[in-house]
């Protein structure tokens, strides 16, 4: 006899550091429905922008996610370069690249440490995170700051990277290539990881393209997509580097795209360091001009999209932001529906999902017409009734 | 001082609560646990529910869906219960003052002991405000 039980996860708990809600539906240990809701980190950024000058909006986007704290402002300043069309140096588009690669691998260090942890294999997680405080000094060391590094600006970048830390750089990069090697040996080699994670929570190709999914959820799956080489900004088209595809399309396959992508993120810095030439950082424009424009960046968990609607004032008249994770959560409904329960934790976290980075609505339209509504909002919906009632039935405001 | 202060002092044991923040104060808190600062060596501990906690960590700034919740999350955590504002959000709510989904700032939805500034404070500064708050607690 079939017995359902729906599972509610969140919105505060321990699993995943920002609140979430899931709602699964269980049959046994078997998945058979997922529901998710979010909104509970939703702070009005797109609004908020509407009110801020273009180069403050730079710092709000960088804020929207702490762990691409790097793409969302380097998608805004392709946005607001789309629309003045202003040049940037070269030397200020080599250091976008380094920034956003270090970005790449800290977040995908951070991955594999958290998936390391919902596996139940600590020392992962420590080892991981030990290492990614290598990339967090280089940051330090470079932009002033562990997280929020501020660097992008329309038309360059807001500081050099001074020639006496390029030796720390790339000592830094081969302390991570040790590093790297050790979890490639680590994730591949090991049975167990093997036997938990091959096989689990698929997404076939035709899925992942049907989802639109992107970023390494996609990659994972055959899809080969990534806008570093479909659409080059900053310098990926003067680096050599590859686009890293698996064709499983399971966490096992999501787990190796992440890390091999590290080495090439690696080998990109290295060569950036390399090839950037003396010069001016910054070319210092003045004004917008009415217009619009697009920007999009690959995060580290996909593509990172921005819209900019200027009308030649100080601030824009729209702000639009789509988050990958936007586009990745919709896979869950191909990916957890029938795997164990056990299983579930760690196809939720293969997507590596960003509550903050998505969500840029506040109401959820669903088939059956609910929205979400906090216990002071339906006290004061009955009590704007009773007052609609009094005066309908008396004719006299309710005092 | 009472024995339940005293033992809290002794090993404070930490919840980790997100009211609505970038995950950056949550990633430099989550590092601290990690082999560099570790603060496991002092008897802190991350717990997995609040019911077990004697510091909450709030960071980001409270929005209109999660306020109650925080609420509730404050009130199902065992009294003496100290509350910690780590980050700029939490502390003043920075960049969104003013935002639609915003409503009142986490020291007026609970009440807060120690305010941690900085975008994201630097896992130094969050160990740093603990400790002054268990100096304080001390002195009573």
């Amino acid at each position: 006899m079939s017995h359902k039980v729906t599972i509610p996860i969140g919105p505060y708990h321990s699993l995943q550091e920002e609140p979430e809600f899931y709602q699964l539906t269980v049959d046994g240990e078997t998945v058979t429905d997922i529901d998710v809701r979010i909104g509970y980190v939703h702070r009005g950024i797109e609004k908020v922008a509407e009110s801020k000058s273009f180069d403050k909006i730079i710092f709000l986007v960088e804020r929207i996610c702490g762990i691409c704290s790097t793409s969302h402002p380097m998608a805004s300043v392709l946005a607001m370069e789309d629309v003045s069309g202003v040049e940037v140096p070269d030397r200020a588009q080599y250091i976008r690249t380094i920034v956003c690669e270090l970005e790449r691998i800290h977040s995908h260090l951070l991955w594999i440490g958290l998936a390391g942890h919902f596996l139940g294999y600590n020392t992962v997680w420590m080892w991981a995170w030990k290492y990614r405080e290598i990339v967090c000094d280089i940051f330090e060391a470079i932009t002033g700051n562990r997280q929020n590094y501020g660097m992008m600006k329309i038309g360059g970048v807001r500081r050099d990277i001074e020639d006496e830390y390029l030796p720390g750089i790339m000592k830094g990069m081969d302390d991570v290539l040790r590093a790297l090697d050790m979890f490639k040996g680590a994730v591949l080699d090991d049975p167990v990881l093997a036997a938990r994670l091959k096989g689990v929570g698929i997404l076939s190709k035709a899925d992942a393209l049907s989802y639109s999914a992107l970023g390494p959820t996609s990659r994972a799956s055959g899809v080969d997509k990534d806008v570093r080489r479909d659409d080059p900004y900053a310098a990926y088209d003067r680096v050599k580097w590859n686009v890293i595809t698996q064709k499983d399309g399971d966490v096992f396959a999501k787990a190796v795209v992440r890390i091999l992508e590290s080495y090439e993120s690696v080998s990109i810095v290295k060569q950036c360091l390399q090839k950037m030439q003396k010069g001016p950082i910054d070319s210092d424009p003045k004004e917008l001009p009415e217009g619009e424009g697009i920007g999009h960046a690959e995060a580290p968990r996909g593509e990172v999209f921005h819209y900019v609607k200027s009308d030649g004032t100080n601030s824009p008249e729209r702000y639009k932001v789509r988050a990958p994770t936007f586009m990745n959560f919709p896979t869950f409904k191909a990916t957890v529906i029938g795997e164990t329960i056990s299983d579930a934790t760690i196809i939720l976290a293969a997507i590596d999902p960003c509550y903050c980075c998505t969500e840029r609505m506040t109401v959820v339209n669903r088939k059956d017409k609910k929205t979400i509504l906090t216990g002071e909002d339906m006290i004061k919906m009955s009590q704007d009734k009773t007052r609609r009632m009094y005066k309908r039935m008396t004719g006299k405001e309710l005092a | 001082m009472s024995i339940k202060m005293k033992a809290l002092l002794k090993s404070p044991w930490v919840f980790h609560l997100c009211s609505g923040s970038c995950n950056n104060c949550d990633i430099e808190i989550l590092d601290c646990l990690t082999p560099r600062y570790d603060i496991e060596r002092f008897g802190m501990l991350l717990v997995g529910s609040v019911r077990h906690a004697d510091v909450l960590l709030c960071t980001g700034v409270v929005n209109k869906l999660g306020e109650s919740r925080v609420k509730r999350v404050y009130q199902q955590a065992p009294k003496p219960c100290v509350v910690v504002a780590v980050g700029n959000c939490a502390a003043s709510q920075h960049i969104y003052r003013g935002s639609y989904a915003v409503g009142k700032p986490l020291d007026e939805v609970i009440p807060v002991d120690v305010y941690i500034p900085g975008c994201p404070p630097k896992p130094e500064a969050i160990i740093l405000g603990v400790v002054k708050l268990l100096e304080k607690l001390k002195k009573g």
